[in-house]
Formats: C-alpha cells, sequence, structure tokens
C-alpha cells in the first residue's frame, strides 16, 4: 500500500532524513516514533506529498508520490486523509462548513447528501450541535475531532495523523487515540500515526517504526518493541515511560561517578 | 609569513563564496517570486474563478477602504489648493489652479497615493492572513484535498486589486478635485468657472488614461507582493509569529518602494 524507499532530505544542509525505508500494508495502521528533531512530520509530510525528497521514492498503491504533479497527484491525494498536529480548520468557516469544503469543492454532491454526511461525520467523533461554531469558539480536543471529521468525510484509504494527541490533556489525548481506532476498525483505512504517546498509541497499532538520525532503527510489533534488547530502544522506553535510570535521577547521581567506576 | 600569506587568500576566497552565496539566494528568490505571478496569471485566466471569494475580496479591498480614500483624497486636494495657488499666483497664473491640480491628480497623485494606502490597509492584512494560513497548515491541508492554493487565496486578490483600484484610485480623484475646489475657490477666491473650466480644457482623456494605466498595474503590484510574502511565510522569513511579522513588513515596505519605482517607469513610458 505505502512503499518508502530509500528516502533522503535535509534542510540547509541539516540532514533530517538519511535513507528511510519503510513498508506498510493494506489495512494496517504503524505508529512512526521517535525523539523530536527526528524527522517523523517531515517523512509523513513526503507521504503525502507536501514535500519532494532529495532522493528516495514513496510509492502509494504503487504510484510515485514524490514525482507526482498537477492532476495525477491530485489523484493519489484524494484517498489519502491528514490530520494535522494543530488540525489546520480554516478560521473563517464553522466546523460544519471545514467539514463540508472538501466535498463541496472537490465533489458533485448535492447539498442535501453534503449535510447528510457532515452530520453522520461530525456524529461520529461525538461533535453534533457544535456545526455551527468557529475553530476559535471550541477546545483544542474539539478542534482535533473536527479535523479528524474533515480527513475522513472524503471516505479516505490512507489516513495520515501528525501528532494527534500533542497539546491534549491525558484523558482527552486517549479519548481521541480510542476514536482513531474505532474509526479504523469501522473503515478499515491504512494509517500512519506520528507521535510521542508511548506506550499508549501500541495498543491500537499492529507494527511500530522507531526513527532514530534519520532512519528506521526499528520496525516490528509493539510487543516486540517493548521487550527490544537494543539499548537505543531501551533508552528512548526509558525516557518515554519515565522509568528510574538504574543509578538514580540524574541530578542526584554524583558528576564524577563514570571516573570513579 | 607564508601562513599569513594563505590566511589573506582564505579570508578573500571566503568573501567571494558568501558573497556569491547571497546574490544566488537573491536570484533565487527573484525567480520564485517571478514563478509566483506567472502562476497567479495562469490561474486568474484559466476557469474556475472562485467568483464568490473575489467579490468577498472586492469587499475587503475596495470597500473598506474607502474612508480612507475619502480622507486622504480630500486633504490632499486641499493641500494641493494652497501649495498650487501660491505658487501659481507668484507667476500670476493662479487661474491655472484647477489644471494643475486635476493633471497632478489623475495622473500622478491620485493612482500613487491610493496604492499606498492599499497597501497599509489591506496589503498588509493579505500577507498576515496569508502567512497565518501558511504557518498554521491551512495552505497545506488546501493542497492534500487536492484544491489549488492560488485559485482559493492569491487569483481572487488579483482580480479584486485590479477591479478596486481603478475604481478607488478614481474616488480619490473626484474628492480631491473637490478638496481643491473648496480651498481654491471658496477660500482664495478663484472663481469657480476658471477653475473647472481651465481645468475641462487642459485635462484630456490620455490623462485619465494614464491614470487607469498606473492604478490597474499597482493593483497588480500590490497584490503580487503582499500574497507572495504570505505564501512565503515560513519558507523565506522564518515560522511562527515572528515570521508572519517579518513577512508583514517586508511586503509593506517592498510594496511601498516598488509603488514609486515603477510610478517612474510608466510615467518615462507613458509620457
Amino acid at each position: 500500500m505505502i512503499r518508502i524507499e530509500d528516502l533522503h532530505k535535509s534542510f540547509n544542509g541539516n540532514t533530517v532524513l538519511k535513507g528511510v525505508s519503510l513498508e506498510i500494508r493494506e489495512g494496517e495502521v504503524i505508529a512512526l516514533i521517535g525523539g523530536s528533531g527526528e524527522g517523523k512530520s517531515v517523512l509523513l509530510k513526503h507521504v503525502a506529498g507536501l514535500m519532494k525528497p532529495d532522493r528516495g521514492r514513496v510509492l502509494v498503491n504503487g504510484n510515485d508520490i514524490a514525482s507526482s504533479r498537477g492532476g495525477y497527484l491530485n489523484a493519489l491525494r484524494s484517498k489519502l486523509g491528514f490530520l494535522f498536529q494543530g488540525g489546520a480548520l480554516f478560521d473563517s468557516m464553522t466546523v460544519f462548513e471545514n467539514v463540508a469544503f472538501p466535498l463541496k469543492e472537490r465533489t458533485r454532491t448535492g447539498r442535501k447528501e453534503i449535510r447528510d454526511r457532515v452530520l453522520k461525520e461530525l456524529s461520529n467523533v461525538g461533535l453534533s450541535g457544535s456545526e455551527d461554531k468557529f475553530p476559535s469558539q471550541i477546545s483544542g480536543g474539539m478542534v482535533k475531532r473536527a479535523a479528524l471529521a474533515r480527513a475522513l468525510v472524503g471516505n479516505p484509504e490512507i489516513m495520515l495523523f501528525d501528532e494527534p494527541t500533542t497539546g491534549l490533556d491525558p484523558l482527552i489525548g486517549l479519548s481521541i487515540l480510542k476514536l482513531i481506532d474505532a474509526i479504523h476498525k469501522g473503515l478499515g483505512f491504512t494509517g500512519v500515526i506520528v507521535t510521542h504517546e508511548v506506550p499508549r498509541v501500541f495498543d491500537i497499532v499492529d507494527r511500530v517504526a522507531f526513527l532514530k538520525e534519520g532512519k528506521v532503527f526499528a520496525y516490528c510489533e509493539p510487543e516486540e518493541f517493548m521487550t527490544s534488547t537494543k539499548p537505543e530502544v531501551k533508552e528512548f522506553l526509558a525516557g518515554s515511560l519515565g522509568r528510574p535510570h538504574p543509578e538514580g535521577p540524574a541530578l542526584f547521581r554524583p558528576c564524577n561517578m563514570d571516573e570513579d567506576e | 609569513m607564508t601562513s599569513d600569506i594563505e590566511f589573506g587568500t582564505l579570508a578573500r576566497m571566503e568573501l567571494i563564496r558568501r558573497l556569491g552565496a547571497f546574490v544566488l539566494l537573491r536570484l533565487y528568490r527573484m525567480g520564485v517570486m517571478g514563478l509566483f505571478l506567472v502562476k497567479a496569471f495562469f490561474y486568474a485566466v484559466v476557469p474556475p474563478v472562485k467568483i464568490r471569494r473575489v467579490i468577498k475580496q472586492v469587499h475587503f479591498i475596495g470597500f473598506q477602504s474607502t474612508i480612507v480614500i475619502l480622507l486622504t483624497g480630500c486633504f490632499s486636494g486641499m493641500v494641493l489648493g494652497f501649495q498650487g495657488y501660491y505658487s501659481l499666483s507668484r507667476f500670476g497664473s493662479d487661474a491655472f489652479l484647477g489644471p494643475m491640480i486635476g493633471l497632478s491628480l489623475i495622473k500622478e497623485l491620485g493612482p500613487v497615493l491610493t496604492a499606498l494606502m492599499v497597501t497599509g490597509r489591506a496589503g498588509s492584512a493579505i500577507t498576515a492572513e496569508i502567512g497565518i494560513m501558511r504557518i498554521s497548515e491551512q495552505i497545506d491541508a488546501l493542497e492534500l484535498m487536492g484544491l489549488n492554493p492560488y485559485r482559493y487565496l492569491v487569483v481572487p486578490n488579483f482580480l479584486a486589486g485590479l477591479i478596486s483600484l481603478p475604481l478607488l484610485t478614481a474616488i480619490f480623484d473626484v474628492v480631491g478635485i473637490f478638496g481643491g475646489y473648496l480651498i481654491g475657490v471658496k477660500l482664495l477666491g478663484v472663481g469657480v468657472g476658471t477653475y473647472f473650466g481651465e481645468m475641462s480644457s487642459y485635462v484630456g482623456m490620455k490623462d485619465v488614461l494614464e491614470g487607469l494605466y498606473k492604478s490597474l498595474s499597482f493593483g497588480i503590484l500590490i497584490n503580487w507582493v503582499c500574497c507572495y510574502k504570505g505564501y512565503y511565510t515560513s519558507i523565506f522569513t522564518g515560522f511562527g509569529a515572528e515570521g508572519v511579522s517579518k513577512a508583514t513588513t517586508q511586503a509593506v515596505v517592498l510594496s511601498s518602494v516598488l509603488i514609486l519605482v515603477w510610478d517612474y517607469f510608466m510615467t518615462g513610458l507613458l509620457y
């Protein structure tokens, strides 16, 4: 479904991706994890065709999205849904207008059908009754839900989530993850979730891709990832899970501990 | 001694390298800006055009600028009335106050001052709006929906500029001439027949067309610069609120300078 081959990308001489290769099967949802600045969102934007790689290919259903342009690129994108980190709702439109926008502009769907589909989608994400509110009048969690409804309204085959829980409190974050899981079970899309929600996201994904130093350092099932003996994975998990360092918190360790040993 | 020479050579090489990089970057950005204009023209003439957005932008750029244009037009005409009368009366030519005000406003001050006022009022807002849409990924969202951001954000502004600027300039000219009339005729005693009679004798259709061409070109220029600066906010001016702030400042400064520079060339061409 999605195949990334030897992807390289740098910005002003700073190399972010150094040969990323990854394959995501149809109907599978993967979590893309790693430290901040490791290029997770950059990789996701390459899959969506929003960025062009310096080298490498991104194949979506066998078509290279990286080298596509114009109508051909739009045709590929019509199969994609993208949940942006900040929601990216249009400020000047209400929640209803935002969700209806892709249907109104991209399809020849009738007014009544658009209304029905938008209301159904808003109900699915738990936003019934908020149709007439503007993005500035609703909470961060509701913005994410509205953005999710907008991304899903076109029935995409592939859903890309860029940090869907960032900026939300743990309970709302969990509800968004549960919502993604429920929708995936209903629609069966192929999904990529860029997230820092480790290990909570592991409950809803099939595989985990761990990005480190511009490459996919580990790509395996969540259980395997959690029991990995690789020091880099253990260090990342220790940081994410808040597990205590075997030698105690860094603040209280003597500075010359290494030398003494 | 040898190392001193080597150091001097290396320093010169570094200077040349930096200068080269600077020139290349400027050329690259000018190229991007040129391509932006070409794309905007292309999508403006190839349907579909988003008529509702065009009307909305005509309301924003044109209608909402009317009060500012009325005020600046009136006071510019009144200042011209005073200055023109005192200058002309030294040569005993105060009868020509009408043509002087008419020609100054229609050929020069009307288009230029209108363009500068629209840049300050609407151009800055256009840059800020598109810039915020860029940093909050709303433009990316448009692209992902398979929709062309030029059609939604750039073309409506271009067309609205082309419609609004000549109309606002016409309002500026009329109100300015009325302001000159208030000072010249009502305050300083020039005859009303002399004021308007001499004006209609000396101001021809060629002068009106010169003002029209200028205002049309300024309509394109303002929207070209302001839309471009907003569209490339996070790429050329930096991220976040600071990036939008820089883009807005640069848009207003560059538009204002280009209006005056372009006015010079237009005047030279149409003289």
